[in-house]
This record gives structure tokens, sequence and C-alpha cells, in this order.
């Protein structure tokens, strides 16, 4: 079936009227490129907007205390309550399907008064106190030192990893600032460590201006005791921080004499479910990409089915003398259909190329213009190229099935008769 | 060769019948160069379709070369006239893009002849009707009497038991029609069974026995003394 006499019959036939098969194939390329192109645009606003997520585990949900909203076991309602450190271990071992459990307390946050001093200096930043996990579930890139580690948090030592903006207030360009001291509430912290956060948010600047500290040392220097102010929970890979949310919140209801359906007691942002919306809209994106360029390829096939119908009523005569010299049925049918896929193949192709350059071309004008908010890196993976291009296949079986059947309803004698 | 027996066909015109062939009965052997002739309506393309398997009797039998032709589907029916039958019509039949060589070769191809040995049997047949430095002509390029003696050329191709002749000088001048049925002649001297359909008296003569069709019935059949075509030439 795919010998060269095959595929020259097909090229004869399909280059015997060059302006007429180029229209036809165009249909066919314009769909396919839309198709790519859509898809590829949508791609590019999908990483775009992922970029803001880039290395967050997005398994992950915040959640703080607020005031218990209903009256439970003789204690009254509009009671205030604290999470301890051991709820951290009783979360760890009743829910095994949690990757971290990272409590934190905190000092400062949006509009709070000076609490950080070096000498002359003084500055209002958020000061967390944290477990070394924090750096998992909010990734961080440290350009100098390290990190809070577990000899910190054991030994409850007093230092400090400063955010890149921290520095450049607190500190002079030139001047290196490991094993020096700044002062948060009047406590002494030594500097072990500087970061940059990546982040194209709005915050990008009050992201660098943050102070983190052990836990242990925070929790020791100002008096917090045992009680922590708010958790980030990261669920293992598998499992959906979601689906986990509830029974998370049940121990800490039980530990706490909450009543059990009091769901305003506890506060929490899940940035999960956050995620999960965006990736609903980007995969919602993706089937009005598919629809659309689908619909327009349908369209195009429709003109090569027309074509082809056009091409085989000009032929009547043509397969009726094939016929006459022996052409099976099927020999005629699969010359139809082979000369339908090859076009709908060549033109898709032709479509597929164009595409790939459009999006190497816009790739290209981001990389040297700098980044664009919101679009990054438009791209198609060979999954989708593999996928059109069976679409590619399947309609050009389709669009040359009926003038096939035509072609072969064609009787020789009728069309050998002389008129 | 051939043996027909009560041959029976009719077609439907909306809602009248139309009874074109009432009972044919006729053989032809090896060999034989015969005519079958008759004015227009009495059923000689019927009955040569017929004979080519392009179209199907009502009712009668017919054998070509001991085997029974009948009840075929399309498939079979293609592979026996690849097989047994060479055409040719009066209006050429070629095929307008392909160059004479390719059309010779076509019925080879059908054939599942492989490309180069397709190429040269394709040459030697060309060659055999006198164009072989036609070969990479387009039909439009050739004359008629060209035209159809690359058409005789593509009947040969396949080496078939029969050649059907369809009015094959219908379209050409009466020089070129002689011309045309000398290489018929030659052909059929070589051994090759042709029947001719045509309604012309002195290309008829040029055949060994005349067959004549009126109403649907074989009125007359005859052997007759073959005029050489290339003595009017």
């Amino acid at each position: 079936m795919f010998n060269r006499d095959r595929w020259s019959e097909i090229i004869e036939a399909l280059t015997s009227n060059w302006f007429r098969t180029i229209l036809t194939a165009f249909g066919v390329l314009w769909g396919i490129f839309i198709l790519i192109v859509l898809l590829a645009a949508g791609k590019g606003l999908e990483n775009g907007v992922k970029k803001d997520f880039d290395g967050i585990a997005t398994n992950t949900m915040f959640m703080w205390t607020q005031i218990a909203s209903k009256p439970y076991k003789g204690l009254p309602k509009g009671r205030r309550f604290n999470y301890r450190v051991n709820d951290v271990e009783a979360l760890k071992q009743n829910v095994p399907e949690l990757k971290f459990v990272s409590p934190r307390n905190q000092l400062g946050g949006f509009g709070g008064s000076n609490n950080v001093v070096r000498g002359l200096k003084t500055g209002a930043y958020n000061v967390y106190g944290d477990y070394p996990e924090i750096i998992e579930q909010q990734p961080m890139d440290i350009t100098m030192g390290r990190f809070v580690n577990y000899g910190d948090i054991d030994e409850k030592r007093k230092v400090a990893v400063i955010g890149e903006g921290v520095q450049r207030e607190m500190f002079e360009i030139n001047e290196n600032p490991i094993g020096d001291y700044i002062k948060i509430n009047g406590v002494n912290f030594m500097i072990i460590g500087t970061y940059k956060k990546k982040s194209n948010n709005g915050d990008a600047e009050e992201a660098q201006k943050e102070i983190y500290v052990p836990f242990t040392s925070f929790s020791q220097a100002f008096n917090r005791g045992d009680k922590v102010g708010w958790m980030a929970i990261t669920a293992k890979d598998g499992y959906s921080i979601t689906e986990l949310k509830t029974e998370v919140f049940d121990i800490i209801k039980e530990r706490h004499t909450i009543h059990p359906e009091d769901n305003r007691a506890i506060g929490n942002f899940d940035l999960y479910a956050q995620y999960q919306k965006i990736e609903r809209l980007f995969t919602a994106l993706r089937i009005v990409g598919y629809v659309i360029g689908i619909l327009v390829l349908i369209s195009g096939v429709i003109g090569i089915s027309n074509i082809m119908l056009i091409v085989v009523k000009e032929r009547t005569k043509e397969i009726g003398i094939r016929r006459a010299i022996g052409a099976t049925p099927w020999s005629i049918r699969g010359q139809i259909l082979l000369e339908s896929v090859f076009l709908t193949i060549i033109s898709g192709m032709v479509g597929i190329i164009l595409g790939s350059g459009l999006i190497y071309l816009i790739n290209y004008i981001l990389d040297s213009s700098g980044p664009v908010d919101m679009f990054a890196n438009p791209s198609i993976n060979l999954g989708v190229v593999m996928i059109a291009l069976s679409i590619l296949i399947i309609s050009g079986l389709l669009a040359g099935l009926l003038p096939a059947q035509n072609a072969i309803r064609i009787k020789p004698v009728d069309a050998l008769r002389t008129e | 060769m051939i043996e027909i027996k009560d041959l029976h066909k009719s077609y439907k015109m909306g809602s009248n019948e139309l009874h074109v062939l009432k009972g044919i009965n006729f053989n032809v052997a090896e060999g034989e160069l015969v005519a079958i002739m008759g004015s227009s309506g009495s059923g000689k393309s019927t009955l040569l379709n017929i004979l080519g398997m392009l179209d199907e009797a009502d009712a009668g039998s017919y054998t070509l070369d001991g085997i029974p032709i009948k009840n075929l589907n399309e498939k079979i029916a293609a592979r026996y006239r690849n097989k047994f039958l060479g055409f040719i019509f009066q209006s050429f039949n070629l095929i307008g893009y392909k160059s004479a060589l390719d059309n010779v070769a076509m019925p080879l191809y059908y054939q599942g002849v492989k490309r180069a040995e397709r190429t040269e049997k394709a040459m030697h047949y060309l060659e055999k009707v006198g164009l072989a430095n036609w070969s990479d002509h387009l039909p439009n390029e050739l004359s008629g009497g060209q035209k159809q003696r690359v058409a005789i050329a593509r009947a040969l191709a396949s080496e078939p038991k029969v050649l059907l002749a369809d009015e094959p000088t219908g379209a050409l001048d009466t020089k070129t029609s002689y011309e045309v049925m000398d290489l018929i002649q030659g052909i059929n001297d070589e051994g090759k069974t042709i029947l001719i359909v045509t309604h012309e008296r002195d290309i008829a003569n040029m055949t060994k026995r005349i067959v004549n069709l009126k109403d649907g019935i074989i009125i007359d059949d005859s052997k007759v003394e073959q005029v050489k075509a290339s003595a009017n030439v």
C-alpha cells in the first residue's frame, strides 16, 4: 500500500492542480496553526502565573487561631486560645500523611513599629520564629552564610537570617553582615545568613525585609512560652492538604476543647485550594484552545473533503479507466483516502511548523526584551504535537471517506460511456 | 475461448423496461478476429460490456477460457478484467497526466509487477505499436492514431486472452483507421483473440467473421474473406 508507485500516483494527482491543492491545504494549515498557537499561548499564561508559585510547596495550608464561636463543655464562647508546641507533635503523630508541620511565631507585621536596632539604625521588620523546614515551604535563596538549622533550635541560639532588604537598610553597602549583631526588641541576635526571595508579586519589596530566627530562641527571647502563633502544614506528595484539613482541625479542636462544629475557631489559608483553582482555570483555557482549534480544523477538513469530492467528480473517467484495466475498488478507495490523508498531514505539518516558528519568535522577543508580567515561555510539548498529528490523520481519513465511497460507486461502464 | 448461451439483459428506464439483449448465443474460438456489427441500439455495446465484465447479464451464461463468469464481486471482476481482457475504446481513454509509457504500464501496476519489469514490458509493447520514441509524451501531445496505438499497447501489456475493442476507429480518419486496423490484424495474426464492435462496414470486412446484431438478437453470423488493411493504406 505504501510503495513508491502509490506515492508517485499521489504526488502526480496532487501536483496536477497546484493552486487548488495549496488553497485546500491552507484550510487545514490554518486550523492546526491556530490550535498550536492557542495552546502555546495558554501555556505561556500558565507558565507566567505559575512562576509566582515557583518552588513554593503548593500542597500547603497556613492556620492560625481565632475566637471560639460556640460554648463547649462548660466553656463560654468568645474565648481566645493558642496553639502549643505539643500540638505540633500531636499532629505529626496522628496524621502521618503530613510532610511538614512548621510552627511559627511572629513579631511585627503590617504597619508595625520599629523593632530592630543596629547602632544608630532602626527599622520595622517582620520577625519570624521558625523551624528549618520552612525553607522547603517558602523557598528563598541563601545568598550568604546559612539558614537556621536544628542545632540552633536545640541549643536555642540567638541567631538570625536577614533579608537583603534588611541588610540594605541596616548595613553599609560593603559591610559584611555575617557574624554581626542586630537587636530585635532589645535582644541581640547574631546574623548567620542573608536571603533573597524570588517573587514578582506586588510584595516583592516587602518579602526581602524579613528576619528569620530559630523558633525556640524566639519563644524564649520574647516570652512566648510554648505558644505557637500559626502553623504552615504541608501534605506529603500524593495527598491533598485540602482533604487532610478537617482531620487536622479535629485534632486541634479536641486538644483545645473547641466545639467540633465550631468552624470559626480556626482560621486557615489553603494554598492548595487556591492553586487548584488556578489549575482548573488553565485546564479550562486548554479545553477552550482545543475546542477552537479543532473547530477551525474541522472547517479545513471539510474543505479538503469538498475538494476531494470535486476531484473524484473530475476524475470519474480516469477512475473508470483504471477499473476497466484492473483496479480493484480498494485500490481506488485507498488512492483517494491516501491523497486526502497525505494532503491533510502535509498541510498540518506546515501548520505545526509555522505555529512553532511563531512561538519560537515570541520566545525570542520575550527573551531579548525581558520578562513580561503573567506571560512566560509559551510552548507546546511533543504530546500536543502528537495529538494534533493523530487528529490530522483521523480527520484526513474522514475527509477522504465520502469522496472515496463516491469514487467506487462510479460504475466503469458509466464512466467510460462515450457521450 | 468465449462461450455465451442465451444471454439476456434489460435496463430499467424509469417505469418501462428496455430489453436490450434477447437471448444471445455465440462462441468465439481462440485466435479469431470477430466484428460485432449493428445499428445503434442493437445492443452491441451492451454485449461488449458484458463480455468485458463491466456489466452483468440478467440471465444466461458466459464462460471465458473455461471459467464461468457470474456473480462476480467487484474485486474478482477487477482481477479477471486485468488478467483476461484488454480494452480498446473509441475515445482512447488514456490518463491525461501520465506519459504514454506510464499509461501502458498501468495494467501491470495493478497486477503488482515490479517497477523495472513494468517499464521494460511497457516499452516492449510501445515498440510493438511503433511508438517507442514517444514513450515520455503525454497523451495530448500525440495524434489520434498515436493515442489509439498507445491504448492498444496498454491493452496488450497485461497479456490478456481476449482484446475487446469498442469502435476503435470511431474517432479516427480513414487513413489512420486503416493503420490501426493493420496493427490489430497483425496482433491477431500472432494468435490473439480479438472482438471489435463497429458499425463501419469496411472495418468489419477487415476481420475474419462478422456477427450482425439487430434489436438484441443475432441475425447473421458468418465468416468473411479478410481484407488486409495494409492493402488500403
